[in-house]
């Protein structure tokens, strides 16, 4: 029954010329974004109270700059303890002895289900709690003592709220990531005679980075914009340093306004971080090009195709 | 090869199984497993899914623990100390010693999706031998040559077929000179077309006088290259006997079954 193709037809077949479906729907919902848009670019620009003359200003201020630096910092710092804390955090949060997962377990509980403003209050205020920190053995003799305020300044009480914090929201995430790695790897691993820890590092936890990668950089981003709760301890970051100047000036929104640009070109910049972040990450499967790129090989190809209708 | 002096304590024996059982949970999948593998032996395992002979596999370099029986793989316990009559439990790195003489191939292949084939080769001689890069790297080009893949040193197990990947496993698992090679069912995942490269660079392995265990359907492979067939079935060795005499005129009822379902 089956048949085999007779003589190959001649020549190339015709190329087809249809009309393209028409979309009405999505041309009035473009004419319809388009008159919002220009609204309200017409209306931010008109509207003397949004001060822009100010932001100009203090733009590049000095405290701003400091401030900005000082957001940096905080994000940095605390988001190198989340990861190390989250990573180690997880890797417990697997161990088969229970005491080590519990543990886990329980710094998890306690720092995911406190609100991180309250956390970074009672860091601001330890010197209540615990007025000296002493080194030495338990319950036995001390060698130095150091005063809770000398030792936990704002800038500290800071780090540590954030990032103890953030550090059991990143085990959550590196504990999916480890899981998402199909055991067979290990056992590929042991049975080439690799220890486990070397099988962490070496072969599952790369391939966790994949998983890992793309919820961590909204951590990041998210801790950006969290850190500007230190505020509340008279940490000088981007937000308090805004609220420095309008408390003198009385020009809030602008200065608001200027906090959130800020914020708005730092995130940007996090995020084309992440992406180069993810693509190393991601090798060996398939890779994701830029914007630029993807504009780039559609050209290119696009080109010859281009040729071919002309014929 | 420090493993080819010390096979004498178990009267010359690569692998010498004895009343081997395992339990998952409830699950009794081997009740008692008796085998000898000599050096040099290709030893074929078959039977239905379920009869324990991925298992068995998998015990023979303590991927899964035994629950009763002794095992030896060159003449040593495997994953235990034997002094004064009692067992001890060996260390993981002692454990991890006693893998570096075993290879082992897996049906859905394992091979390190984040490193290009070269980089699966050398991951282990470098990282657990420590065998100097440049050297490791040498040999593992000369491995990927030998199962035919000197052009796809730098390629990612994405960009391989399933039997390319295979065979890359293969040179990993050899690139730790192990004495004893454990192949659980290596070309089952792969298209028929694809099979005849994995068997065949299977076959120059044994040519060349590699000891292996080889679970597989492949009763072709079984009936040219085997030296021993084993058919298992129900956790427990069925029949065993030469390749050819077995797969010919099978001695009992169950292997007969088995054998009129599959050839």
């Amino acid at each position: 029954m089956t048949s085999v193709s007779k003589e190959p037809r001649q020549g190339p077949p015709e190329q087809i010329r249809a009309v393209p479906v028409r979309h009405y729907g999505r041309w009035v919902a473009a004419v319809l974004i388009l008159y919002v848009a220009v609204w309200a670019v017409h209306s931010v620009a008109n509207n003397k109270r949004f001060g822009w003359d100010v932001i100009g200003q203090y733009f590049t201020d000095d405290a701003v700059m400091r401030g900005i630096l000082m957001t940096l910092e905080l994000t940095g710092i605390a988001m190198l303890m989340g990861i190390v804390g989250g990573v180690l955090l997880a890797i417990m949060r697997l161990s088969p002895n229970p005491l080590i997962s519990g543990a886990s377990w329980l710094y998890i509980w306690v720092f995911r289900g406190t609100p991180v403003l309250v956390q970074i209050l009672l860091w601001g205020f330890i010197s209540a709690l615990i007025p000296k920190f002493s080194i030495g053995i338990p319950f036995g003799p001390t060698f130095a003592d150091f005063s809770a305020n000398s030792l936990i300044t704002p800038f500290v009480a800071g780090c540590l709220g954030l990032g103890l914090n953030e550090a059991a929201y990143m085990s959550e995430i590196v504990r999916a990531g480890i899981l998402s790695v199909d055991p067979g790897q290990a056992e590929a691993a042991s049975a080439l005679g690799m220890s486990r820890a070397k099988t962490m590092r070496r072969i599952v936890l790369p391939q966790a980075m994949r998983v890992i990668i793309p919820p961590t950089g909204n951590e990041i981003i998210s801790m950006l914009k969290t850190s500007s709760l230190v505020s509340v301890i008279a940490v000088a970051d981007v937000l308090y340093s805004v609220q420095i100047i309008y408390g003198r000036t009385y020009q809030t929104i602008p200065l608001l306004l200027l906090a959130s640009i800020w914020y708005l070109i730092m995130t940007s910049i996090l995020t084309v971080g992440q992406f180069y972040l993810e693509r190393y990450f991601g090798r060996g499967s398939a890779q994701r090009q830029t914007m630029l790129e993807r504009l780039w090989t559609n050209l290119r190809s696009a080109r010859p195709a281009a040729k071919g209708a002309d014929r | 090869m420090s493993g080819a002096s010390l096979g004498k304590e178990d009267g010359g024996l690569m692998v010498h199984a004895e009343g081997v059982h395992k339990r998952f949970g409830r699950l009794d999948v081997l009740k008692g497993v008796d085998l000898k593998v000599k050096p040099g032996e290709v030893m074929c395992v078959i039977g239905p899914s379920g009869s324990g002979k991925s298992t068995f596999l998998r015990c023979v370099n303590h991927l899964e623990k035994i629950d009763a029986g002794r095992l030896r793989v060159n003449g040593h316990l495997v994953g235990y100390r034997e002094k004064g009559g009692r067992l001890y439990e060996l260390r993981e790195r002692e454990v991890a010693m006693q893998r570096r003489e075993i290879g082992m191939v897996f049906q859905r292949f394992n091979l390190f999706p984040h490193k290009t084939a070269l980089a699966n080769v050398m991951e282990a001689p470098v990282q657990v031998k420590r065998t100097p890069t440049a050297q490791a790297r040498e040999q593992a080009l000369a491995l990927l040559d030998r199962v035919g893949l000197a052009d796809k040193t730098h390629s990612y197990p994405s960009q391989l077929s399933g039997g390319q990947q295979q065979r890359v496993a293969i040179a990993r698992a050899l690139a730790m000179e192990p004495a004893l090679m454990l192949f659980d069912e290596p070309t089952s995942a792969l298209d028929p077309e694809l099979v005849g490269d994995v068997l065949e660079v299977m076959k120059q392995l044994a040519l060349d006088g590699m000891t292996m265990i080889v679970v597989t359907h492949e009763m072709g492979f079984a009936r040219e290259v085997g030296d021993s067939l084993v058919f298992m079935d129900g956790g427990v060795v069925v029949e065993e006997g030469d390749p050819r005499s077995v797969l010919a005129e099978p001695k009992h009822p169950r292997t007969r079954d088995f054998l009129s379902k599959v050839l």
